[in-house]
């Protein structure tokens, strides 16, 4: 909604696989605009609270609307579109190359091809396009996720764990794009084991533990 | 009223099929052509059409219901996923009457008959419905791939009883009522069979309000222990 | 709808001629799973073409079930999911894309089986292709259920063991129409029957994929 300041709104989130609660009852707004790190050790939730806001997950209990979108009766597919998610494993297809996959993403959101040729050089894999995906290092692979975010332009980025396989530089490079993004108006949400050593960024470190936000 | 009707359930049932079996057994006379072996009539028509139309039937609109957003809920899923479990007897029983018959009349347990198969692979899909919930654990996910499952399940139905038609067959064509709507079964023999329609259907929905109190128990154990899970998560690091 | 659809099939289609997992495995499982069934008959047996259409089928029916895996685990390989379902494609297109895909492969795997049924089987040449339309359209109809119940499979238990289980049922009135179709094509027979039954399937099918696949996406 445009006028809406708050992109994220959880109240007593709960959210179950298997029959284990991944998100115990989290309660969580982060306004538009802003930089959330979320922190927290091994299975303490931050990747289910990322694919909850995503849509990629659905609320068991509880209530939560993130872009507009109500995550109890609302369309998660409507959501999904506006959301950019980066995951650890990879975003694309394997047997792709880079630009192919950009294409692939760029035709499905219907965003001018130019784009990609231009999320290309911003990430530095101008010189790999035609390399299959599955030929990259773990860093460039992680370098072509963020392509495919700028290509999508979401308002909403989700970044897990995004250093994870970034050297010094390729940290540095990736605070800058997140300056950039967030100059745009775009929210971001990242989950991190520690907090943000950036200089040039002022997130807000949100910790999770047991499933919940024990600090907000 | 309702109540009075779900107490009547159980011995109306009981006593429709003992009605049956006493009719069927001692009452009506042996045919001219098959004998006594007739009097499978009684029990195998029935069980088939439960087994094949009533459960799947039942089954399928569940499962439908459950799709649409208004009317989804739970209990829909129970219902389907009951009536399906009941639906595996119902056709086993199906096979094994219809072996019964088969045995004295074409000389085999077994024939690759368009309706014995169909009804058997009809088996399987109920079998593979049972399969696929076992698979998953999320049970809006489960409630969920189930009910597409049935729908598609459903499908099949109709090319089954096409299949009797169109294809070279040893079994029984219509048998009660033919494509000409004559009558093939008459007096006694169609009273006790019409009994036994009834019974054996009241008998499926018996069976079926049973089998789902059950179900509805154990989603209660389940619900109180993501209550004791939930509890538990939330003292981690405290 | 449309434009999803041809997307998802140009994608599928290029991955596959880049991997060539086609050409490299099913081919050769096809072909070898032909020979084992001619084996299979005896000496006596294996050059009768009365078996030829069942035998083209069933080994027709593992191939299709090793594409319809393949398939989905182009779109559930691990962070490949997540990133693709963000795209927030219509579930409608992407059912048909990958049906459409997978039709195209099965038409070029069925093409190579039937090349062999002529040669090893002997189903007779002028019958074998009298038989195509309908054996397209078979696969056809294979692919769309195919497609449909390879993603009620997905994100449970055992997908590749689940997979036959919940097919085979449904696949065995396709393979008796095809069969019965592809004899008739050979010995002589009515085949309006068979094709009603298939047609109907396809149809089916696909409007079912075209309503429902949204809700098998939902995790």
């Amino acid at each position: 909604m445009p006028g809406d300041q708050v992109v994220v709104r959880l109240v007593n989130a709960v959210v179950m696989s298997n029959g284990f609660p991944l998100l115990s009852g989290v309660d969580l707004e982060v306004e538009r605009g802003s930089l959330v790190v979320v922190t927290g050790a091994n299975g303490a939730g931050k990747t289910s609270l990322l694919r909850l806001l995503g849509g990629l997950d659905t609320l068991t209990s509880g209530a939560g609307d993130v872009a507009g979108v109500d995550l109890v009766n609302g369309d998660l597919r409507l959501l999904r579109r506006r959301v950019g998610w980066l995951g650890h494993e990879g975003s694309f297809y394997a047997d792709l190359s880079v630009r192919e996959n950009l294409v692939f993403a760029a035709r499905a959101l219907e965003r001018p091809l130019g784009d990609v040729e231009t999320a290309l050089e911003r990430v530095g894999l101008g010189h790999r396009a035609e390399t299959t995906t599955k030929q990259l290092s773990a860093g460039q692979r992680r370098r072509l996720g963020l392509a495919w975010l700028l290509v999508r332009r979401p308002e909403l980025w989700l970044l897990d764990e995004p250093y994870a396989s970034l050297d010094d530089a390729g940290r540095e490079f990736f605070d800058r794009l997140l300056g950039d993004v967030l100059a745009g108006g775009a929210t971001v949400v990242v989950s991190a084991h520690d907090p943000l050593r950036s200089n040039d960024l002022t997130p807000r470190t949100t910790h999770m533990v047991g499933g919940r936000v024990s600090t907000s | 009223m309702i109540k009075l009707s779900q107490r009547l359930l159980g011995p109306v049932t009981l006593l429709l099929l003992a009605l049956t079996f006493w009719l069927g057994l001692w009452v009506t006379p042996p045919d001219v052509v098959q004998g006594n072996l007739v009097r499978l009539l009684y029990v195998h028509p029935p069980i088939a059409w439960v087994a094949l139309y009533v459960s799947f039937g039942t089954a399928t609109i569940a499962s439908c219901l459950y799709l649409w957003k208004r009317t989804r809920s739970a209990n829909l899923d129970r219902i389907a996923y009951c009536a399906m479990e009941i639906s595996v007897v119902f056709i086993a029983l199906t096979l094994i009457t219809g072996s019964i018959w088969g045995r004295p009349t074409w000389g085999v347990w077994w024939a690759w008959d368009a309706r014995l198969t169909s009804t058997a692979i009809l088996g399987v899909f109920a079998l593979a419905y049972l399969a696929l919930r076992r698979a998953n654990d999320d049970p809006a996910l489960r409630a969920r791939r189930s009910a597409v499952f049935a729908i598609l399940t459903a499908i099949n139905v109709p090319i089954i009883h096409f299949s009797v038609v169109w294809w070279k067959t040893l079994h029984q064509g219509a048998s009660v009522l033919t494509s000409t709507g004559q009558l093939n079964v008459h007096g006694s023999m169609l009273w006790t069979m019409l009994i036994g329609f009834v019974g054996f259907t009241l008998l499926f929905f018996w069976l079926l309000r049973e089998r789902y109190r059950l179900e509805v128990k154990r989603d209660l154990k389940v619900a109180h222990s993501v209550d004791e899970a939930l509890a538990l998560r939330r003292r981690e690091g405290v | 709808m449309t434009r999803v659809a041809w997307l998802v099939a140009t994608k599928d289609l290029r991955i596959e001629a880049r991997s060539r997992v086609l050409l490299w495995q099913v081919l050769p499982f096809g072909v070898i799973a032909l020979l084992l069934s001619g084996l299979a008959l005896g000496p006596t047996q294996a050059g009768k073409s009365s078996a030829g259409p069942g035998l083209f089928y069933l080994v027709t029916l593992f191939v299709t079930l090793l594409m319809i895996n393949r398939s989905q685990a182009l779109e559930n390989a691990p962070g490949t999911k997540a990133s693709v379902a963000t795209l927030g494609l219509d579930p409608a297109g992407v059912f048909l894309g990958k049906a459409l895909a997978l039709t195209i492969e099965l038409w070029i795997t069925g093409l190579v089986l039937l090349a062999g049924s002529v040669l090893v089987l002997h189903t007779a040449l002028v019958g074998t292709l009298q038989a195509l339309p309908s054996i397209l359209v078979t696969l056809a109809t294979l692919a769309a259920a195919g497609t449909l119940y390879g993603a009620l499979t997905q994100g449970g238990d055992g997908p590749a063991t689940l997979l036959p289980v919940l097919t085979l049922p449904a696949f065995a009135p396709l393979l008796i129409a095809g069969e019965r179709s592809f004899s008739a094509a050979l010995h002589g027979g009515a085949l309006w029957e068979w094709w009603v039954i298939v047609v109907v399937a396809l149809v089916a099918y696909t409007a079912v994929g075209i309503l429902l696949y949204g809700v098998l996406e939902e995790s």
